[in-house]
């Protein structure tokens, strides 16, 4: 039946995803390995050592697998849009006791933790209409400790983008080596308060060393780079060149009155798998 | 700007005080010997009861909070990473005097008043990389015990896990009161 063979790509989805690092990312982290010297190299050591045992061994790479979160672009004549998000949640929870996953969703008021991963809201799926009959759907799992150095700020829009850059930078330093850096940072600029911050999440599904194809945009990526760089925290902000691989930039238009700007921070574990469902039922995991 | 390592040291928990006082910042150290998890509900649990029901001040505190396995009776660690070291700052102090403990190892560091009591307690905070689950998990041979599992779930609860040659673990917090973490910012 064509919904259980969907569920195993669904799960084979999450599995690539926690325990196979995208190309780009693997490239990044090599070229920082490379610079570094002492401390920041043996941390870095430790993190590529890390990539290949995970893809050996299909142990999943951080104990924090994170919560699960999907981008899913549906095309409109797919004949399994009515149960895309049911195949996607049931999936969740297989995958947690198969692969396994920890199980990371708990209750905010009682405490309880549902120990499959999937709960109120939750796995998270972002939706977006396409044409056609495929659906493609990109995991993007997110650990906590990554999450947590998360910012919002609602600027008077006279701060302007110099501003927001100061922002950026000094929000990055204070994050210090919580986030498990090198990071990829993601911003979102304008908007209103959800959409600077979906934004900010959204643009991390960008490969990394991938510019913005605005160019003024790109050259204020290039910029935070650069200086976020030179404050020194390094990987595990134990010292060092490397405190980002990347830094994203969207935008949104504004309202007059409010320039927000929402930051979503991503662990060097920068986590992205890809999986396409064809109308026949028949799929790929990239 | 990366710091140099200074020392390797290889050593078997328990560390003795005067060993724990030479270690300094930029030190490397690979452990063997147990550690026992703990995040923050088990800091908690720890500080209210009367008597832990294990040798704590035999071990080293490891902030983590694995994934592991049941296979049939037997827990098997599938990844085993540290976890953000500054969620447990306003238990530390209190934990490190009631526990006697000498080694701490987590990741991200910790502030507050922290150093002051790893001087005042010669204790040492060694940071290991953080999301490195699956190579941890190569270097923990056994898991010998968990405690309050049922009360506080898997990443909560606290895991009594023998190590060899645990690490590259930098020492980033000293006895003498030096902090890696405090040398950042210097071209903002």
């Amino acid at each position: 039946m064509n919904h259980e063979k969907i569920k195993k790509g669904i799960i084979q989805l999450i599995k690539k995803s926690q325990t196979e690092l995208p190309k780009d990312v693997i490239y990044a982290l090599k070229k920082a390995y490379k610079s570094e010297t002492g401390i920041a190299k043996k941390q870095l050591n430790s993190i590529l050592k890390n990539i290949e045992l995970s893809k050996k061994t299909k142990h999943p790479m951080c104990q924090d697998t994170g919560i699960q979160t999907f981008f899913v672009n549906v095309g409109v004549n797919s004949p399994y849009i009515s149960e895309i998000r049911d195949l996607i949640v049931t999936s969740v929870r297989i995958a947690t006791d198969e692969i396994p996953l920890r199980p990371n969703t708990v209750d905010p008021i009682s405490g309880i933790n549902n120990m499959d991963n999937t709960g109120d809201y939750i796995p998270i799926i972002n939706w977006n209409l396409i044409d056609g009959d495929d659906i493609e759907i990109t995991a993007l799992p997110k650990g906590g400790g990554s999450e947590n150095m998360s910012k919002l700020s609602m600027f008077k829009p006279e701060v302007g983008i110099e501003g927001i850059k100061d922002y950026i930078v000094e929000e990055m330093i204070k994050a210090g080596g919580n986030p498990c850096p090198p990071t990829i940072v993601g911003v979102g600029i304008g908007g209103g308060a959800d959409l600077s911050l979906k934004l900010g999440k959204k643009s991390l599904l960008r490969p990394v060393g991938n510019r913005n194809s605005n160019k003024e945009i790109a050259k204020i990526e290039e910029e935070l780079i650069d200086r976020i760089n030179k404050s020194g925290i390094g990987p595990m902000g134990l010292g060092g060149k490397t405190t980002v691989l990347d830094v994203h930039i969207e935008k949104a238009h504004r309202h007059p009155a409010s320039l927000a700007v929402g930051i979503s921070v991503q662990c060097w574990a920068d986590r992205r798998a890809k999986m396409i469902i064809h109308a026949d039922g028949s799929w790929e995991v990239k | 700007m990366g710091g140099e390592i200074i020392s390797e040291y290889h050593l078997t928990l328990p560390i003795e005080s005067n060993i724990i006082k030479k270690l300094r910042i930029k030190d490397v150290l690979y452990i063997s010997g147990n550690l026992f998890t703990a995040r923050d509900e088990a800091h908690k649990l720890m500080l209210k009861i009367d008597k832990i029901p294990f040798e704590i001040s035999s071990m080293a505190l490891y902030h983590c909070g694995p994934l592991m396995k049941k296979n049939g009776d037997n827990w098997k660690v599938i990844s085993a990473g540290p976890t953000t070291s500054s969620r447990m700052e306003l238990y530390e102090e209190d934990f490190i005097k009631k526990s006697g403990i000498n080694l701490i190892i987590g990741k991200g560091g910790m502030f507050s008043d922290i150093q002051k009591s790893l001087q005042k307690y010669i204790c040492v905070y060694a940071s290991y990389t953080g999301g490195v689950g699956a190579l941890a998990a190569e270097k923990i041979e056994k898991v010998i015990d968990v405690f309050w599992l049922e009360k506080l779930g898997m990443p909560e609860a606290t895991w009594i896990l023998k190590v060899k040659e645990f690490g590259p673990l930098i020492v980033s917090m000293d006895s003498e009161g030096n902090s890696l973490y405090n040398n950042h910012n210097k071209n903002e």
